[in-house]
């Protein structure tokens, strides 16, 4: 039975329509990307999936049940979100941040229990923040304060993790760190990782399966082989694209792009070759 | 869960100061049992404090100085107390769930809103019972706040905090004038005139008893909602991804900040800041833990009204000096000082 299937929906903001009769089904245990322009409903989306927006229509179903029907603690035992601009209030410690990952684990006022404490420490020691774990947040940079965010989401123990734009606003190196922590945590803890991505090449070579949007529908989806094509790229984001082959994971990659529509698709292949 | 858990090593250092909560918690009560006691003996008759603990535990209604205490002194003290736990608790709440740092009970319009519906019932109503006005005045503040949040939310661009100060500030203005107008209008301006200015001189007894269930009922519902609003206080995304049902928490949290406002607007008047200011000093002392901010805002909320109201009563004796114009003359520079810094620690 899928994890994650989104069966139909219609999302919006007041009268304004995003999204209408949108179905896809994301694979489990797999790293999923959404990307596409800007504006094109990919935040929806995972908004809608993570029960921030009201679904007007439609499903969304998390282990073949609707989430409408199932307690919202419930649902946050099996998926974390980390929403694109999370900011922590100042005067908590990492560890004070972490902890509340273990909310829907908890009843009543909260005390942490062993296992709870168990979930909490081992979240920071995977993000790598063991070293940190007494500094007040604000105390951090952008790319270690993206990782207690993530130690949050880890802590909250859940099979599926979403995450909107979790590189964003992060330099190259940490942009690649989270990615890999994020591989990491694919490989090594089996979650199922759906995110949105704006990096093309960061998409095509970190995940399993990706899906192209467009004016609030998915264009294409599938492996980084049958959606990193010219023609979709095209279609999708309107650029004349240059491919190549990533030398680390051996999928497409954009070498480079412009915005001319006509010139014919010239894939590289050089890497290849 | 691979890895080893190191429990031993450090695990009180790794969280945020929960030591200097207590101490302010204990510390704030002890001052807060000394100050109340100097509060009582200090006055137009000072009477020792030998006196006032005889006067508390051993009342003798033969002796002056014990009912002075009895009748006068002490429910004025109680219930500058127990205001300064309603205007700080209430700011807190207002601040950390809609992440707004400059909330305030009486920057958002809920004190106007309160001291308006008051000023009708006075008109209206004269010689309406306590029990009811206090209902009254909680139905004022969910006027006021609806108006500013009405009026903040009709402007393009959604509700910043700046944009609902700018709301409140009208709002308070237009309800402050009617109920000016409506004092002059039914000659009820004497009755209403402490209310402005702000003053706990007519505190009774009959007030203490019925404003403290409510407070005490809305305390410990903000003590149960703490943990959430903490959650809140990081978005609302955060909240709804941890489970939290915010819609819940949003109404409980409201109703609980008008009940306290209303509460205290009906004992002392439309007196600003408190609410402002408290939460700032107490998160910077006790860090973003509601679980710890609510019950130490409320504990240095009393400390600091009872104080006015000492400063009230000393300043210019035998005439009080208005304690909302007191709290105004730190709480201005403070806004002045949170406004400039644009709010961007919370």
């Amino acid at each position: 039975m899928p994890v994650l299937t989104v069966d139909d929906i219609e999302v919006g903001y007041a009268n304004n329509t995003i999204i209408d009769g949108l179905s896809v089904t994301i694979p489990e245990k797999k790293i999923t990307t959404i990307l596409g322009p800007n504006g094109c409903g990919k935040s929806t989306l995972l908004k809608s999936v993570a029960r921030v927006l009201k679904i007007e229509r439609g499903a969304v179903l998390l282990d073949g049940q609707s989430m409408k029907k199932l307690p919202t603690k419930e649902i946050a035992k099996k998926m974390a979100i980390l929403p694109q601009s999370a900011e922590a209030p100042s005067g908590l410690t990492i560890f004070d941040l972490v902890s509340y990952g273990r909310f829907p684990h908890q009843r009543g006022f909260g005390s942490l229990k062993k296992e709870d404490l168990q979930a909490i420490h081992w979240a920071i020691d995977v993000t790598g923040l063991s070293e940190l774990k007494e500094r007040p947040i604000e105390a951090l940079s952008g790319g270690q304060r993206q990782r207690v965010w993530i130690a949050m989401a880890l802590a909250q123990d859940t099979e599926i993790l979403i995450l909107d734009e979790p590189t964003t606003y992060l330099d190259m190196a940490h942009q690649l760190d989270i990615l890999l922590l994020l591989k990491k945590l694919n490989e090594e803890e089996g979650k199922t990782i759906v995110m949105v991505l704006h990096d093309l090449n960061h998409a095509s070579r970190f995940s399993h399966y990706m899906i192209a949007m467009k004016d609030g529908a998915i264009v294409t989806e599938g492996a980084p082989e049958t959606v990193m094509t010219c023609g979709n790229l095209q279609q999708v984001f309107n650029i004349q694209a240059t491919l190549a082959a990533c030398p680390f994971s051996q999928n497409p990659i954009c070498l480079s792009y412009q915005l001319t529509k006509e010139t014919e698709c010239l894939q590289q292949t050089a890497a290849h070759s | 869960m691979a890895v080893s858990v190191q429990q031993s090593k450090g695990s009180k250092k790794e969280r945020s100061r929960p030591v200097a909560a207590v101490f302010i918690i204990i510390g704030g009560l002890i001052s807060l049992v000394l100050l109340i006691g100097l509060s009582i003996s200090y006055g137009a008759a000072d009477i020792d404090l030998a006196t006032v603990w005889t006067a508390v535990f051993q009342f003798n209604p033969d002796a002056t100085a014990h009912q002075i205490i009895q009748e006068l002194r002490l429910p004025r003290v109680l219930g500058a107390a127990l205001v300064g736990i309603c205007f700080a608790v209430s700011g807190a709440l207002m601040q950390g769930m809609t992440r707004n740092p400059l909330a305030d009970s009486g920057l958002l319009g809920l004190n106007a809103g309160a001291a308006f519906v008051l000023a009708i019932c006075f008109a209206f109503f004269p010689g309406l019972p306590y029990m009811y006005q206090i209902l009254y005045s909680f139905l004022g503040a969910a006027l006021g706040a609806g108006l500013v949040y009405g009026v903040g939310a009709v402007a393009k661009g959604g509700l910043t905090p700046m944009r609902l100060i700018l709301a409140g500030a009208a709002v308070s203005a237009l309800l402050t004038a009617l109920s000016e107008g409506i004092a002059i209008y039914y000659r009820i301006g004497q009755d209403l005139a402490f209310w402005y200015a702000g003053g706990l001189s007519g505190t009774k007894w009959e007030h203490l008893q019925i404003m403290t269930p409510w407070i005490a009922v809305a305390l410990i519902g903000a003590l149960l909602l703490s943990k959430s609003i903490t959650m809140l206080s990081f978005g609302e995304e955060v909240a709804i991804g941890l489970g939290q049902r915010t819609g819940v928490t949003k109404f409980f949290g409201a109703i609980i900040i008008l009940i306290l406002a209303g509460a205290a607007v009906s004992v002392v008047g439309a007196v600003g800041f408190v609410g402002l200011i408290i939460p700032h000093v107490t998160r910077f002392l006790v860090g973003s833990d509601y679980r710890w901010i609510i019950p130490c805002s409320a504990i240095l909320g009393a400390l600091l009204v009872v104080v006015a109201d000492f400063a009230a009563r000393m300043v210019n004796p035998p005439y009080e000096t208005p304690i909302g114009a007191l709290i105004a003359f730190i709480g201005v520079p403070f806004f002045l000082y949170l406004a400039r810094k644009g709010g961007r620690e919370l």
